[in-house]
């Protein structure tokens, strides 16, 4: 019950949000979600609800995050 | 995400990278042993197999993060006795297998009493609409499921409609945990989508009364790993603090729309964790306001009063990460997925279950 899936977003109809869980669709909650929604916005679901709007450009900086991680500034590459 | 993102959170090179940065940690830590407190991060941490190539010294323990785990025998009984005084009981699909003292909702379903499986509160909601009976919506989980039950109920659902809360605030157990002198951890890595909804601020406490590093990881494969190398730095600088390691869904205040909605409907009030502990506030209760809605005020409900934890199952200490599910004596044996004996064997998410399928820890 507890697993939390990301998705597109496809289609909004008042607080609902018809959402592609990477190939199965599936209709959802939004009254919770926080925030505007819009066609191709990407959320993260629990149990029927929307509960996070996953901004774009925090996708990216997580790629910079693992590099961070995996590449430390005190590990001793600095110039 | 889309393929290629996700691909990303799943690069193996990266993941190679992540891995070898946390073995010169723990060189310079020596062995460590960390606690994660999701049923989704054990799930992620068996599928991708990473307990196999993480360094031999850090050992990544479960916590009490099996929302199905810990609801309590006698919530389970009291669903029991509902359904069985003919009321329709309607809960998470995962629950329905879960015995209490003497059944299971499947138990009663068998036995003809009307037990329904939903996805979400709001089809437990709308068969409320479709049916002309009562439906009580067994409603389980942590923060990420109280929230969606509380808005439910603020909606202001049909009058056959009731809630039988047994939702549980992560936190506290948290601090259960980290208090026992049995449990000895470095560090949590702490479950991201309870923090999605709060925040990190309940957790910033945590930090304060143990002075343990609190990462917040997400559940990708690279997502756990940059969560490992952040708390193993935590812990090498001994920074007793929060750090946030899955930003795409967690920022610093959470979700205040869905707290309000949390808040506004529960309160917090002591409650058992199943075979772990009495957590003074981390059971979350209906609110006066909402008491109309609440079935332990509706009906007289009368559960068994035989004391059912008389087994050897080890539930609760799996849960509180003071033993692994093969040090039960009935593990595999007695209790497996298609007859389990405890609720940890059950879910998905119990630590049990998972071992079963995916394997021991090496």
């Amino acid at each position: 019950m507890c697993l939390g899936v990301p998705g597109e977003v496809l289609e909004l109809d008042g607080q609902e949000a018809r959402v592609d869980f990477r190939g199965a669709e599936k209709w959802v909650r939004t009254d919770v979600v926080g925030d505007d929604l819009a066609v191709g916005d990407y959320v993260l679901n629990h149990a029927g609800f929307a509960i996070r709007k996953i901004p774009e450009e925090q996708v990216e900086r997580t790629v910079e995050l693992y590099e961070q991680a995996a590449a430390p500034v005190d590990a001793g590459e600095t110039g | 995400m889309t393929a290629s993102d996700t691909l990303e959170f799943r690069d193996p090179d990266r993941a190679g990278r992540l891995v070898d940065r946390l073995g010169s940690l723990v060189e310079e830590t020596g062995p460590l042993r960390v606690m994660h407190v999701c049923g989704s991060h054990e799930e992620a941490i068996a599928e991708f197999g990473l307990r196999s190539v993480l360094p031999e010294g850090l050992t990544v323990a479960m916590g009490p993060g099996c929302p199905v785990c810990v609801t309590d025998l006698p919530e389970v009984d009291e669903a029991v006795a509902l359904a069985e005084a003919g009321h329709t009981v309607a809960t998470y699909g995962d629950m329905v297998r879960v015995p209490g003292s003497e059944k299971s909702l499947a138990d009663a379903s068998a036995a003809g009493a009307d037990v329904r499986t939903v996805y979400s509160a709001g089809e437990a909601v709308e068969l409320a609409e479709e049916l002309d009976r009562e439906v009580v919506f067994f409603a389980t989980g942590f923060e990420t499921t109280a929230a969606p039950t509380a808005t439910v109920l603020r909606e202001g659902p049909p009058s056959n409609f009731s809630v039988l809360s047994a939702h549980k605030y992560v936190p506290p157990a948290m601090d259960v945990v980290a208090a026992h002198p049995d449990t000895r951890i470095d560090g949590f890595l702490a479950a991201g989508h309870a923090a999605t909804i709060t925040g990190v601020d309940p957790l910033e406490e945590v930090v304060d009364r143990h002075g343990l590093p609190v990462v917040v990881g997400g559940f990708e494969p690279l997502d756990i790993l940059l969560g490992l190398v952040r708390l193993v730095e935590d812990v090498r600088d001994g920074a007793a603090a929060v750090t946030n390691a899955y930003p795409r869904c967690v920022s610093e205040a959470g979700n205040p729309a869905a707290q309000a909605a949390l808040w506004e409907v529960f309160e917090r009030v002591p409650g058992e964790w199943r075979g772990i502990a009495e957590v003074p506030d981390a059971t979350l209760r209906l609110r006066e306001a909402y008491a109309e809605y609440d079935a332990r005020r509706r009906f007289d409900v009368e559960t068994p009063d035989g004391d059912g934890r008389a087994t050897d199952c080890i539930c609760g200490e799996i849960m509180a990460g003071r033993a692994g599910p093969e040090d039960c004596p009935l593990f595999g044996e007695e209790c497996t997925p298609d007859s389990p004996v405890g609720a940890c064997m059950v879910s998905d998410e119990g630590p049990c279950r998972i071992t079963q399928e995916y394997g021991g820890r090496r």
